[in-house]
């Protein structure tokens, strides 16, 4: 049966790592995921959770507590943000190729400079080529929702890849809201035991963890690395239709959102995509056939799913929370587009960035893009493909 | 949506507990069969700046993730904001300011840059002072924007936020009294202009 009652987000994905019981984690705090590590270390403290909970100096050690215990053959979890995340990369690297299923809640937060503590999802789309899959949240309830589902798709052994469970800092880490919570019995048989088949200490086959990978090798972990992460979209699907066995909330890459006979869509990640329901709403209300693709899994990318999903509208704006400075756009926009590509018929696209360092998204906000998109369809110019919106001036 | 939520926002000073109050709000409405948001804007707080919440209650899930420009109520924990920011800015005509002063809602309104919607008054410092022996304005404040919003029947609000005490101070009970004699105080003499 399942609980309702009110949480933030990161009191949700502290929660679930509750109902989980991990055995290790590293344990390092940053804004805005700080809560996540507290809340977690009241759990310890309550004898809630049998969790070895490791106290480390940095987050490049809390990413190597977890590569250390993920090889000995344990379940390692953390959680970070912003430049906690880019303090790792080094170690994001190693996992992935370790093929070690460590589960990271990153709470997405802006990269300096500025120094700003607000939401963006500078952070993670930085690590996009680390080789993490990476699972995107609305709410506090997709949060809790993609978390509990993170294991048992990196821990598949057509997978074994580490996995980013992102939401958005502040937005949805501190904006408590309704949720819906599983029983954790439930929640244990969900997610199962871990149990590897190599590791570190198995006594009768030990493994080497590490080793230097020449020339003759390299090529082919990094080729093993990339199969894995192709096998991971069933993975992915596979949990998301067993977890809404078990809840009535099923999961997919993305959520098509009145898209079906939408002429106009945005496509975009996280919290915004609640904002740009409603503005859909409104737009349908009008008679205007306005759609919306929220994406949950940006690793892997869904690249025939989306292709297929949005071939048949006129035109679309890919809505990216991060600049990469390409100086053409942010890498959503540059993904979906490329995905595009090879459909005969495609819309007209445009790539907005907004959003960024906690800039505040507004239904007013959309609706200045589905009028943006509207002209589009009308004139069949794309006009400027790359653009800004929130910024003064 | 089907129906528009109830927006608020809250002004107060970093250390009042305007975010508490907030959140208070949002557990007091979920109680009573609501859907709510409750969320601070967050910004580099230190004690005494200024610093704003947001509550959204309905019927049915709100999934817009942006700031409240467009407010029903506005709860102002510290007066001396209304020198320094736009309290009223945006605040719908049709709803009401709560702010917490000595002073009669005749006596604010010609401090709110015109607003003619209802303005109500509350001396939350006085009756945090009498009640608990402190200047925690937030408890008051929480039981005026109750009673002048209507978010939440009082009976029921009164009811639940014992229990809440009860469970919050489980390690100091003798807190617990002077926590709901502060509320039901605050929902007596709220002062309507």
């Amino acid at each position: 049966m399942a609980k309702r009652d009110r949480l933030s987000g990161n009191e949700a994905v502290a929660y679930a790592m509750r109902q989980i019981d991990p055995d290790v984690m590293g344990a390092f705090p940053i804004t805005p995921s700080t809560e996540i590590p507290q809340y977690f270390a009241q759990y310890v403290a309550d004898g809630l959770v049998h969790t070895e909970y490791v106290t480390v100096e940095s987050e490049h050690s809390s990413m190597s507590t977890c590569i250390g215990a993920e090889a000995a053959g344990a379940r390692a979890v953390t959680a970070t943000s912003s430049c906690g995340l880019a303090l790792m990369w080094e170690l994001l690297y190693v996992a992935a190729s370790y093929r070690l299923p460590v589960t990271l809640a990153c709470v997405n937060r802006a990269l300096t400079g500025p120094i700003n503590i607000n939401n963006d999802h500078s952070d993670s789309m930085g690590a996009r080529d680390t080789g993490w899959i990476q699972i995107y949240a609305e709410n506090n309830q997709e949060a809790y929702d993609n978390y509990l589902q993170a294991m048992p798709i990196g821990e598949n052994p057509a997978v074994r890849l580490p996995v980013m469970v992102c939401q958005d800092g502040f937005i949805t880490s501190h904006a408590v809201e309704n949720i819906e919570l599983c029983e954790d019995a439930e929640v244990k048989a969900f997610v199962g035991e871990y149990h590897p088949e190599h590791y570190l200490l198995k006594h009768e086959n030990p493994l080497a963890v590490g080793p230097y990978g020449i020339s003759p090798y390299y090529m082919e972990a990094k080729v093993g690395q990339a199969e894995a992460m192709k096998a991971a979209k069933q993975a992915i699907l596979d949990v998301g239709r067993r977890f809404g066995e078990m809840t009535g909330r099923s999961y997919g890459f993305f959520e098509a959102y009145r898209l079906e006979d939408a002429e106009l869509a945005v496509v975009l990640i996280g919290s915004s995509a609640g904002t740009a329901r409603a503005c859909v709403d409104a737009l349908r209300e009008q008679g205007r056939k306005a759609g919306m693709l929220k994406l949950r899994v940006f690793r892997p990318f869904p690249f025939e799913e989306i292709a297929a999903a949005l071939s048949h509208c006129k035109a679309i704006a890919i809505l990216d929370k991060c600049e990469s400075f390409s100086a053409a756009g942010g890498p959503l926009g540059a993904e979906v587009r490329a995905a595009l590509y090879g459909c005969k018929e495609r819309p007209i696209a445009v790539n907005y960035v907004y959003g960024l360092g906690g800039r505040d998204f507004r239904v007013e906000d959309c609706e200045t893009i589905f009028h943006a998109l509207e002209e589009c369809a009308a004139t069949g110019e794309t006009g400027a493909p790359y653009r800004h919106i929130g910024q003064r001036g | 949506m089907t129906e528009n939520p109830v927006e608020i926002r809250w002004h107060g000073r970093g250390g009042q507990g305007a975010k508490t109050a907030c959140l208070l709000l949002a557990d007091a409405a979920f109680s009573s069969g609501k859907y709510v948001q409750g969320f601070p804007e967050y910004g580099p707080e230190r004690m005494g700046a200024p610093v704003t919440a947001y509550n959204r209650i309905s019927d049915t899930r709100c999934t817009v993730h942006s700031n409240i420009y467009g407010p029903d109520y506005v709860i102002v924990v510290d007066e001396t904001l209304l020198a320094s920011v736009d309290v009223t800015h945006g605040l719908s005509e049709q709803g009401a300011i709560v702010v917490n002063t000595s002073r009669s809602p005749e006596e604010i309104r010609p401090l709110l840059n015109g607003y003619a919607g209802q303005v109500c008054t509350i001396d939350a410092r006085r009756i945090s002072e009498e009640t608990l022996g402190k200047n925690f304005p937030n408890t008051p404040m929480l039981a005026a924007a109750v009673k002048v919003s209507g978010v939440v029947a009082p009976e029921r609000f009164i009811a639940d936020m014992e229990a809440s005490f009860q469970h919050k101070f489980a390690h100091k009970p003798q807190v617990i009294a002077g926590n709901m004699d502060a509320l039901t105080k605050s929902m007596q003499e709220v002062r309507f202009g």
